[in-house]
């Protein structure tokens, strides 16, 4: 009897203490490396740029139209509401997933930020966390998957999501299954929790509508410039929280976290030579040092 | 053990190049701080906020903008570094007709622009030595917006500090441009003479 007891409470004890040890193993190999900044790798190049294609037909004859038609028709205090409402609906699965990152600080600001905006803030109409010091933090399961060591892949286009990568589309498909939301609200609601989501969406891309039309009209090549501009954006968002910077011109930032900086520091190596001629590989920094001769 | 230990004629050549250049080696090189480097970024912050808040024509703001790039940048270093590779095989003549027209592009793509950022701060908030360059990073405030991050990089290989990037939100300025001029130059044929031209009509 106390045999079965026993193993009864091992079991309890392992089943606790198994997900935490598997997570603290998965953290352990820490992060993937970013690549650099103007590293590319885009296996389906052809195929991303047809799908890159339909979305801007979709961009130019629907969700530009009515991303315009919202923001006119529907005022500013009340756009940043849904906005604010949009934002906080997807606090939990932030939560989540800075748990699964075992970044702990960053989970409990997460949930101080969702407390307040749900309650002093109006079921997350206003945003007063933001005034408090609780500004947004947002995460995804992407960068989970970095933080567990998992590298970006290739770059791919997703059709209406936009520019991804292949980690990134897995944490996409991760984050709708794993979204506390959808356990906890009553299936009538979640429509409107999508809706609201949709809208957000839409006063995203008209409050961002000039800069959103310059890439995707005014570029020589729109597809490159948003893989470009997409790719560093988000391998600086992974880089990880910010270091905390001296002002008394103490070199410890980019020694101190490697993936402060996008680009390769030449002179890491006390053996590679300094005047070697950077345009000769344009990818291991990118810049020419126009005095070299 | 090397059996030959005796200058050959090329090494001797070298050094006494070398010997004779280093005179002409800026002074500055070794001077560049931190605290230089942010102090630049300030002057330059305070600038820009005068020419946005001046209520002169875009036209002009857009000259004014021009002009400030010309002194502040180190344009021959950002233009050959956004040319990249087709800069090896460019004469000189190219990259300097390529630099100023890459300036006035850059002037006009983004000046158009400045509007956006009425009433806009930007406040320092450290630096750091990046090797060959150094880092200012700084938050930008701009009412009704989310404060993002700009980072300034700064070096001196010309003698004294001037800008060599820009990155917002880990958006490099030159890596960006890279991409738009490879574009460009793709779509003209891979000729630099022709990069040229279409830049001075585009932005």
């Amino acid at each position: 009897m106390p045999l079965i007891r026993r193993i009864h409470r091992l079991t309890a004890v392992l089943s606790a203490v198994m997900p935490a040890a598997l997570l603290a193993l998965l953290t352990a190999c820490g992060p993937a490396a970013l690549p650099p900044g103007d590293s590319i790798r885009d296996a389906d190049e052809a195929q991303n740029r047809a799908v890159h294609r339909f979305n801007l037909s979709l961009d130019r004859a629907l969700v530009g139209p009515a991303s315009e038609g919202y923001g006119s028709v529907v005022p500013e205090p009340l756009r940043r509401g849904v906005g604010n409402v949009a934002a906080n609906l997807s606090q939990p699965s932030h939560i989540v997933n800075n748990l699964l990152q075992v970044r702990i600080g960053q989970a409990s600001h997460n949930t101080l930020r969702f407390l307040v905006n749900s309650t002093v803030g109006l079921g997350g109409l206003f945003d007063p966390a933001t005034a408090l010091g609780l500004e947004p933090r947002e995460t995804d399961f992407g960068e989970t998957l970095h933080v567990w060591g998992l590298p970006e892949g290739d770059f791919v286009m997703l059709p209406v999501l936009g520019p991804s990568t292949t980690r990134d589309s897995f944490g996409i498909v991760i984050d709708t299954a794993l979204n506390p939301l959808r356990h906890v609200l009553p299936e009538a609601d979640r429509p409107y929790a999508t809706a609201v989501g949709v809208l957000g969406r839409f006063g995203d891309r008209h409050d961002n509508g000039e800069l959103i039309d310059s890439v995707l009209r005014d570029s020589a090549d729109s597809y490159a410039q948003l893989r470009s501009l997409y790719l560093q954006n988000r391998r600086f968002e992974l880089g990880g929280p910010r270091l905390g910077y001296r002002t008394d011109g103490a070199a410890d930032g980019l020694d101190a976290d490697p993936y402060a900086d996008p680009y390769a520091d030449p002179y890491a190596d006390p053996y590679a030579d300094p005047y070697a001629d950077a345009i000769s590989d344009p990818y291991s920094d990118p810049y020419i040092d126009a005095y070299a001769q | 053990m090397p059996s030959d230990i005796r200058p050959t004629r090329r090494t001797l050549v070298t050094t006494a190049l070398a010997g004779l250049a280093l005179p002409l080696v800026p002074r500055g090189a070794a001077a560049l701080t931190t605290a230089t480097a942010s102090g630049l970024v300030e002057q330059v912050a305070a600038e820009i906020t005068r020419i946005i808040n001046s209520g002169q024509s875009e036209a002009a703001m857009i000259r004014d903008f021009e002009r400030m790039m010309g002194r502040y940048g180190d344009m021959p270093t950002i233009a050959q570094s956004v040319l990249g590779p087709p800069a090896r095989s460019a004469s000189r003549a190219q990259l300097s007709a390529f630099a100023d027209a890459f300036r006035g592009y850059m002037a006009r793509k983004y000046g158009r622009r400045f509007r956006e950022f009425i009433g806009g701060t930007v406040a320092v908030e450290g630096a750091q030595d990046g090797g060959r360059f150094i880092e200012v990073i700084s938050n930008v405030r701009i009412p009704g917006r989310a404060p993002f991050e700009v980072r300034f990089r700064v070096w001196d290989r010309s003698g004294s500090p001037l800008f060599i990037d820009m990155l917002i939100e880990g958006v490099s300025l030159v890596i960006s441009e890279r991409s738009e001029v490879g574009s460009i130059m793709d779509r003209n044929g891979g000729s630099v003479d022709a990069t040229i031209e279409a830049l001075r009509r585009l932005g």
